[in-house]
């Protein structure tokens, strides 16, 4: 009797179901079910997000996907955002362009985050993906203008130009020249992060000019006022729009001109940019603030009541970034103004300064989860909380995904009980059900941790600072956060006791940094030892772990799964934990 | 002190004292040796060094302020940097360059823009990585040191510093090298 196949049908209706599956996990579902599900996923696989690029190699990638299109990667922990990650820490591109170079010659779309890209690396994508479409290097570093002449150059289907936030050696604005004046399918293009003087305005504008599609343009700083009209005056169809510097001196045939040219933009939605703002341009964007969704003033050094006058203009607002400048009066118009608003960043104008220079506190943050139902996101920097103030946040926003509390003072109490604020925070966690994302400040005990673990089981990021008594923080953390993926930990008093009893739990994470904690260097030798698929990796600028005690605390200590095992790309001040340390060094 | 931050103040134990406070009266000769020597820093540019020398000083005897604690707050550098206003449309906000040392770990950055002339950098730079210059003088470079601060110019020249005008270096500097002395030989000697 012929043997009946579990599938009789053939693999090219799989493939074309699977066609239907974009998220990653479902796809990693669908190729565990069975071998030959595995075969057909990985054939058609056209999207790939890797996290950590030490997590895997690009060669293994390459061999489970043959067919890539889409690459996403991330290099750097976050807190390399802050300074904490030595230069010369690592996450490398060039490694992964060149095999890709080989393995992908179709590749469209390359997305970076906090990786070291270099001119040798951009001339090698524009070189070897001729149908490249987006290329996004998020909060990347190591090159200059020059490679992106080369891509301006070499990469004619490009769509998607995003510097968003990286750190480049502008040697010359002369690389937006490169465009041939064939190029016209620009879509997207975000320089606001490029520095210098140096901006070729005249190619800028001729770009824009020749792009009828371009819907998204985010300029730098450089680029003067007086200019902007005459840009988006060729370009009416954008959807987003960052300017450049905002302040000039008031002159009506300017002001006109810009007035004229905001109104003309009749799908515009989006607004950034406002570097040194002066209120005196502010009316010319009133054309556009009824339908803004989006609005960006975190630059603007603009005070009340210009601001909150602006602010009162945008019903239709969904994100908003803005300077402490805002105050709580301006929080509370904006909380009975805007019903639709889901994100709210407000950053200090003055974190350094001893003294509050602005009158912004908790009541402000209370107004809007009070007046905005639909508020989901929040990055919120301020010099004063209560534990009532949060208890009622938390009741007001049971939907919370993101909530990040940055107090100034770090270990600063709640200022009306001089308690810690583990109630508070408690009552976030446990109201909102589906947070995603935290971050901890203030005075905080052990409690506040076990309030957590207890509670935030959707939790996936958790950042915490100057927090917590002992190790019984750390370990209701990873034993009870049963989503946890990232955990970043700085200043903290804990380490070794938590981190050995939950070391499975560490597999199960993307990664751990502690730095400035209590983490023995006996401990992170034991830990790699029994991890083998763990990397730990210790970074002290005093020199060599062999050189010190056991029980001496390691620096910084970050620690990832991995299945590329440890990398070979380490600066000096790095070294793995793993099987073999200890006897490489006798 | 927004620059304290910048030159890792917490993990280098810097203190911006006066010279001649604490256990810096060790260190007092090399930048009165430099701040003799007319050709850099003015007596009067030295002067006003010192006047917020003098003001960080009384900092010295209370607690560390919350400043110079890296990493906090999470704020990201190009967010730091872009509250200082634009004074003029020349000027740029600050002057950041790397600082590497032979045979040290970490690289570092600083902001040229917050010294006034090479006695304040050099001062930093020594403190930041615990050596010791020397004497400079225009002839023979920096004497009786094992380390010679460095540093590539735009035309990627390696220049001794200290050789040029304080404003031409601080125009044309891309980055710092502390370098071994014994490297630094023949690097922008005139004779």
């Amino acid at each position: 009797m012929q043997k009946k196949t579990a599938y009789s049908f053939p693999d090219e209706i799989l493939e074309h179901v699977f066609s239907f599956i974009q998220s990653d996990k479902d796809r990693n579902a669908a190729s565990v079910v069975c071998k030959s599900w595995y075969e057909i996923e990985r054939w058609c696989r056209r999207k790939v997000f890797v996290g950590n690029c030490y997590a895997v190699s690009p060669t293994m990638v390459i061999r489970r996907f043959p067919d890539i299109r889409s690459i996403e990667l991330k290099g750097k922990p976050h807190f390399a955002d802050f300074n904490l990650v030595p230069d010369g820490w690592g996450g490398y591109v060039l490694p992964w362009i060149s095999k890709m170079a080989g393995a992908y010659p179709w590749l469209e779309e390359i997305r970076l985050k906090r990786m070291v890209v270099t001119d040798e690396s951009l001339e090698l994508v524009a070189k070897s993906f001729t149908n490249l479409q987006v290329l996004v290097l998020f909060s990347c570093e190591g090159f200059s203008t020059d490679g992106l002449a080369a891509i301006a150059a070499g990469c004619k289907n490009l769509r998607e130009l995003d510097l968003r936030d990286s750190e480049v050696d502008d040697l010359s604005g002369h690389w937006l020249n490169h465009f041939p004046d064939t190029y016209t399918s620009l879509v997207s293009l975000n320089i606001s992060c490029l520095g210098s003087d140096d901006v070729s305005f005249s190619a800028l504008e001729r770009l824009v000019g020749r792009c009828p599609n371009l819907r998204r343009l985010l300029l730098n700083r450089e680029v003067p006022l007086d200019k902007i009209a005459n840009l988006l005056s060729r370009a009416p169809q954008l959807i987003e729009f960052g300017t450049g510097t905002y302040a000039a001196e008031l002159r009506s045939d300017v002001y006109s001109n810009l007035v004229e040219a905001f109104c003309n933009c009749k799908e515009l939605k989006s607004l950034s940019g406002f570097w040194d703002a002066v209120p005196a341009y502010l009316p010319v964007i009133y054309s556009v603030c009824s339908r803004l969704t989006s609005l960006n003033l975190s630059y603007a050094p603009i005070q009340n009541p210009d601001l909150t006058k602006l602010v009162s203009q945008c019903p239709s607002l969904q994100r908003m970034l803005v300077l402490d400048y805002i105050e709580d009066s301006g929080l509370e118009v904006l909380a009975s103004s805007c019903k639709d608003l889901q994100e709210l960043r407000v950053f200090p104008s003055d974190p350094f300064g001893e003294e509050p220079n602005v009158s912004l506190t908790e009541k402000g943050l209370v107004a809007v989860s009070s007046g905005c139902p639909k508020l989901q996101s929040v990055l919120y920097f301020c010099r004063q909380m209560s534990n009532a103030a949060l208890v009622t946040i938390a009741q007001n926003c049971p939907n919370f995904t993101r909530f990040r509390l940055c107090l100034l003072d770090p270990k600063i109490a709640d200022y009306r009980t001089l308690q810690p604020l583990d109630v508070g925070f408690g009552a976030i966690v446990e109201h909102c059900k589906d947070l995603r994302r935290l971050s901890l400040s203030g005075l905080l005990t052990d409690c506040v941790f076990e309030y957590i673990g207890m509670h935030a089981k959707k939790l996936e990021m958790l950042s915490v600072a100057f927090a917590g008594e002992s190790d019984l923080a750390l370990h209701h953390v990873l034993s009870g956060c049963e989503s946890l993926r990232k955990l970043e930990i700085m200043n903290c008093p804990f380490g070794d006791k938590a981190l050995l009893a939950n070391a499975a739990k560490l597999e199960t994470m993307r990664s751990l940094w502690m730095s400035s904690c209590s983490v023995s260097l006996g401990a992170c030798k034991m830990l790699g030892q029994k991890m083998p698929r763990l990397n730990i990796e210790v970074m002290d600028e005093k020199g060599p772990p062999d050189s010190r005690a056991e029980s001496d605390p390691v620096d910084k200590l970050y620690i990832y799964r991995s299945v590329a095992g440890p990398r070979f790309d380490m600066p000096p001040f790095v070294w793995t934990m793993d099987e073999d340390f200890a006897s490489e060094l006798s | 002190m927004a620059f304290a931050k910048d030159l890792n103040l917490d993990a280098t134990e810097l203190r911006l004292g006066l010279p001649g406070t604490s256990d810096e009266s060790a260190k007092n000769q090399t930048p009165a040796t430099l701040r003799s020597n007319n050709k850099r820093a003015l007596p009067e540019e030295s002067m006003s060094s010192n006047a917020t020398a003098s003001k960080n000083c009384n900092q010295e005897t209370a607690p560390l302020p919350k400043a110079q604690v890296i990493g906090w707050p999470p704020i990201r550098s190009y967010r730091k940097n872009n509250l200082q206003p634009k004074k003029s449309e020349g000027e740029i906000s600050g002057i950041y360059v790397k600082v590497s040392m032979d045979g040290a770990p970490y690289l570092r950055k600083i902001d040229l823009k917050v010294f006034k002339g090479y006695p304040e950098l050099l001062k930093a730079l020594e403190d930041m990585f615990k050596f010791k210059a020397g004497e400079y003088s225009e002839r023979e470079g920096y004497n009786g040191s094992e380390f010679v601060p460095t540093y590539e110019d735009k035309d990627g020249d390696w220049m001794l510093v200290g050789d040029v005008p304080w404003e031409m270096f601080t125009n044309s500097c891309k980055k710092l090298r502390i370098m071994k002395g014994s490297e630094a030989r023949g690097l922008g000697c005139v004779v």
